[in-house]
């Protein structure tokens, strides 16, 4: 079964020996391999089948490319995708679509999308299109030896050059610097991206042709001459038995003969004189002088009101009325990178001017090697409110006069105002057109205003092209586990994530909800035992001569006198003098260091060493290598933490004389070699235990075992910020933000002033960072001990009367089972001179009042420690 | 997307670097001899120039070194690369 449209013979496109179907809006369409939806719905003899998006106009197929302003489709199988252009679709079998108008609709259940893959390629050249220009500009670079790439957005090739990798059904959807071009790939099974980098990008990609704003010209029935020529060449369709050709140009003569060659009888009007040598015109009634003035049909198109030079209408039978008001280069690519434009009168179009990039050179059509026309962009004749210059938006010659009227001048403005060009085809068919009616209204010259200016992607591409295999949780962000992480999974723990880290936050026993979980974890670790996962602590190895010397420059407090075997809390400011990273050093030699950051600041502090020993001290001899993947942590804490190491097989004394707070020592834990840390992040007597990564299951195991007997749990990090938002420790990054020093929270004790340099220590002198009023680190006890300040909100003197000014805000907000209440931390203006007096955060619920206390407020002695 | 010319690698995708701002902001020798008003100047102030400008760039996702930039910030071009133990690039170099 073959569509009535359809030709007995022809079309180079189509392969009549392998049928396939088509369901277009729950119809059954006859199709071939090598139709596309919009080949297959036109063969089949449908003239309309689609509607406008806003005025739900009846629409039909108007070109037979990306240019196509309204036949969009939904694709229901064999796999999904919310919009695409029928015109460029090629149909698959068991393809199934509907009519979609202008906007997509993601659907709400799971569909299956295309798979799709991503290729880099380099090439001496990329050539973007395949007609004759691209052609010979591809065969001549593989006459060179070059390594050449010529895609095509047609699911064709004709006449491929040797030696070149040709890829059909592929569109350029953007040209970036240094000759790095984006192509999107429709494949048979999948789609791909393509990134191609490229000496030289040759842009060959042809002319658009352009309609004419003429009363009644969004009539399905209507549609661009040389797409009518094109469904005859490549599809064997014959769009109209009486057509009604309306050309300026011999591009459009050439339709006019191509369908009376066909057997369709053709009346081809011509507004003004073409030069059309050398196009065979026999059997085409050639009518000089004559316009189109207005269409019939109900809706499809039955007859064409054309008038005659004298002033004279009649109207033409017809079923088919092509159209062909002159060709714009298709330069949109060029001009995203870069590349300015020209008018050119005599093709009343614009074409490159020759600027821009250096390696990209414009060839062909593109080039503005397009026939002569004289400039005719809207007939004056009928109602200008029938006239469509943008069929996707629905908006006429009268909307752009109405846009003007209202003292719009620039075609950016009249965009703005009509939403000309917005669309899904980028305005392709309506750009030119708006910009000289607009010319026209304002009583400018032809091309005084060029185009809006576009941007890639030149046709849309679908997400689920541009996600490739990066899909579902693992492959579109890397996941990092630590080497514990079975252990805790076994063990039901909640994760968090921390940057890309899975951390357990808590470890929920018999249905416990995590208040309970948290409460229960941080009276372990106050009453007798914890152990944290700490694996994730960003730990770098700073190694060299210099590398007391290095430290001393990086961080504000001294790190050149500790002796070997000892830990140091330090904090690293910016060169602005606020805190940027804080974390233990630890000195394991004369000449080596290990620092530990914070979780998520391992990787800037690693950049920030670097840079620093790159840029400014070259002279240092230091190296700085990251081994936070390389030696797993287990910390123990705790009244009983002793105890618990005590059981392991550990080669070090543990008495507090020999292995005191802030102790490091180096030994082997069940022959294994380890660093045993003794620094506390709780408040309480802690062992951090490091184990090389491949040890650090079997070191969680092994505390579990020797503490669970004494009443060790394995705590998350909930518990674990409970724990040192008690102890007033912050966490940077929660407890600052950027604009907060050392001072402000309260950690100026430990920032040096012996004159030596650090980096920012020249701005702890400035002016603003010693004002008496800037925000300090207190805690917050409020008045209700059930109330729980939620973290960011506002603090302000009560009672609260707008406009209240707001002191500060809260950084950590908490229940404490040791405290038996709530509590928080909070950053308020001159804080500290607060202390004992409330504060009042007015919230949606109602104001609540808090005391402002000391940040710290368990254990301030720091008798636990030891 | 940029082609950037490490000098240590070649030229690679500008993905695989980050940018570090105005070349030759030496961190001053002796930063208590400044006023406050030179010390802000070194630590917030940089040149904004439309064309020729040297900057610092980082080899982040490839030999993690830094080097130096001569770019033009109007058409994005790099006009020359350099180590940092090599002269800071100039236009027209
Ligand atoms: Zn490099």
């Amino acid at each position: 079964m073959t569509g009535p449209r359809r030709l007995p013979t022809g079309g180079a496109w189509v392969d009549r020996d392998r049928p396939l179907a088509l369901r277009f809006d729950g119809r059954e369409i006859p199709a071939f391999e090598g139709d596309t939806v919009a080949s297959a719905l036109l063969g089949a003899g449908i003239v309309g089948g689609f509607r406008s998006p806003i005025l739900g106009r009846p629409r039909g197929i108007v070109a037979a490319g990306v240019e196509e302003p309204n036949a969009y489709v939904e694709v229901r199988a064999p796999w999904f995708s919310p919009i695409l252009a029928a015109t460029t679709l090629p149909v698959e079998p068991g393809m199934e679509v509907v009519p979609r108008p202008g906007v997509g609709r993601l659907p709400t259940e799971d569909v299956p999308a295309r798979p799709s893959v991503h290729t880099h390629r380099h090439a001496e050249a990329v050539v973007i299109g395949a007609g004759p220009a691209g052609r010979a500009a591809a065969r001549e670079a593989a006459a060179r030896g070059e390594r050449v790439i010529l895609i095509d957005e047609g699911h064709r090739i004709d006449d491929p050059p040797a030696d070149v990798r040709c890829l059909p059904r592929t569109t350029a959807t953007g040209i970036y610097d240094d000759g790095y071009v984006v192509a999107y790939e429709r494949a048979p099974a999948v789609d791909r991206v393509w990134h191609l980098r490229a000496r030289r990008v040759v842009l060959a990609s042809g002319a658009h042709e352009r309609t004419v704003a003429f009363a009644g010209n969004d009539r399905p029935g209507v549609m661009l001459a040389g797409a009518a020529r094109t469904y005859l060449e490549r599809y064997g369709v014959l769009c109209g038995e009486r057509a009604v050709v309306f050309s300026t140009n011999a591009w459009g003569h050439l339709a006019a003969a191509a369908l009376a060659a066909a057997g369709a009888r053709v009346v081809l009007l011509e507004p003004a004189p073409v030069d059309a040598a050398g196009v065979d015109l026999r059997g085409v009634e050639r009518r000089a002088g004559w316009l189109v003035v207005g269409t019939e049909g109900d809706p499809a198109l039955r007859a064409v009101r054309v008038r005659d030079p004298e002033g004279g209408e009649e109207a033409l039978e017809a079923d088919l009325l092509a159209v062909s008001g002159g060709f714009s280069p298709v330069i949109q690519l060029a001009r995203a990178i870069g590349a300015g434009v020209r008018y050119d009168e005599a093709r009343a179009c614009f074409v490159p001017d020759g600027t821009g990039p250096e390696w990209l050179e414009v060839v062909g059509a593109a080039a503005g090697e397009v026939p002569p026309t004289a400039p005719l962009f809207r007939i004056r004749e009928g109602d200008d409110a029938d006239k469509y210059v943008e069929p996707q938006r629905d908006q006429t010659v009268a909307d752009v006069a109405s846009a003007v009227r209202r003292g719009l001048r620039s075609v950016e403005h009249v965009k703005r105002a009509t939403y000309i060009g917005t669309t899904i085809d980028q305005g392709r068919t309506s750009g030119v057109l708006t910009v000289e009616i607009v010319n026209e209204l304002l009583g400018l010259p032809h091309g005084s205003q060029a185009p809006t200016n576009p941007r890639p992607p030149y046709t849309p591409v679908p997400y689920s092209a541009l996600a490739g295999l990066d899909r579902g949780p693992t492959l579109l962000d890397p996941v990092r586990t630590t080497p514990m992480h079975p252990a805790h999974v076994a063990r039901g723990a909640v994760f968090e994530d921390v940057g890309q880290w899975k951390r357990p936050r808590f470890y929920p026993k018999d249905g416990e909800d995590m208040d309970a979980a948290v409460a229960r974890e941080c009276l372990a670790v106050r009453t007798a035992a914890g152990v944290l996962d700490a694996s994730t602590l960003g730990k770098i190895e700073v190694v060299g001569p210099d590398a007391a010397d290095f430290l001393d420059r990086m961080y504000a407090n001294r790190m050149s006198t500790l002796p070997v075997g000892r830990a140091r809390y330090g904090v690293m400011l910016g060169l602005d003098g606020m805190i940027v990273d804080d974390g233990v050093a630890v000195r394991l030699a004369e000449d080596r260091f290990l620092v530990t950051t914070t979780t998520s600041g391992a990787a800037t502090v690693l950049d920030r060493f670097e840079e620093w020993l790159q840029t400014e001290w070259p002279h240092l001899r230091v190296w700085c290598t990251s081994v936070t993947e390389q030696w797993a942590v287990a910390a123990v804490s705790g009244p009983r933490a002793r105890e618990v190491v005590a059981a392991l097989e550990l080669s070090v004394d543990l008495d507090p004389d020999a292995f005191p707070h802030m102790a490091v020592r180096e030994a082997t834990l069940a022959g294994v070699p380890a660093r045993i840390l003794r620094v506390s992040f709780t408040g309480e007597r802690s062992y951090e235990l490091h184990v090389p990564a491949r040890y650090g299951l079997g070191l969680w195991e092994a505390v579990l075992e020797a503490g669970e007997p004494l009443g060790l749990e394995p705590y998350g990090t909930e518990a674990m910020h409970v724990l040192r938002a008690e102890k007033g420790y912050i966490i940077v990054g929660q407890d600052t933000d950027g604009t907060v020093t050392a001072e402000d929270v309260g950690l100026g004790w430990l920032v040096r002033t012996d004159g030596s340099d650090f980096v920012g220590r020249r701005s702890l002198a400035r002016p603003e960072l010693r004002r008496p009023d800037r925000r300090q680190l207190v805690g917050l006890l409020p008045e209700d001990p059930e109330a729980l300040l939620p973290e960011g909100a506002q603090l302000v003197e009560g009672p609260v009367e707008p406009p209240a000014h707001a002191l500060g805000w809260v950084t950590s907000s908490y229940r404490s089972p040791t405290l038996g209440r709530t509590f928080a931390l909070a950053l308020v203006e001159a804080g500290r001179s607060r202390i004992g007096t409330a504060l009042v955060a007015p919230l949606a619920g109602g104001p609540v009042a808090a005391r402002v206390v000391e940040p710290v407020l368990y254990d301030p002695e720091g008798s636990r420690l030891r | 997307m940029l082609l950037i010319r490490c000098p240590w690698c070649g030229p690679r995708d500008e993905v695989e670097f980050r940018y570090g701002g105005q070349a030759g902001i030496a961190y001053p020798a002796d930063p208590d001899g400044l006023s406050d008003e030179a010390w802000a100047d070194y630590l917030f102030m940089r040149d904004n120039p439309k064309g020729p400008f040297a900057e610092r760039w980082f080899h982040a996702a490839g030999c993690r070194r830094w080097f130096h930039a001569l770019r033009d910030t109007a058409t994005h071009r790099f006009l020359a690369t350099a180590r940092l133990d090599e002269p800071l690039p100039e236009a027209g170099t």
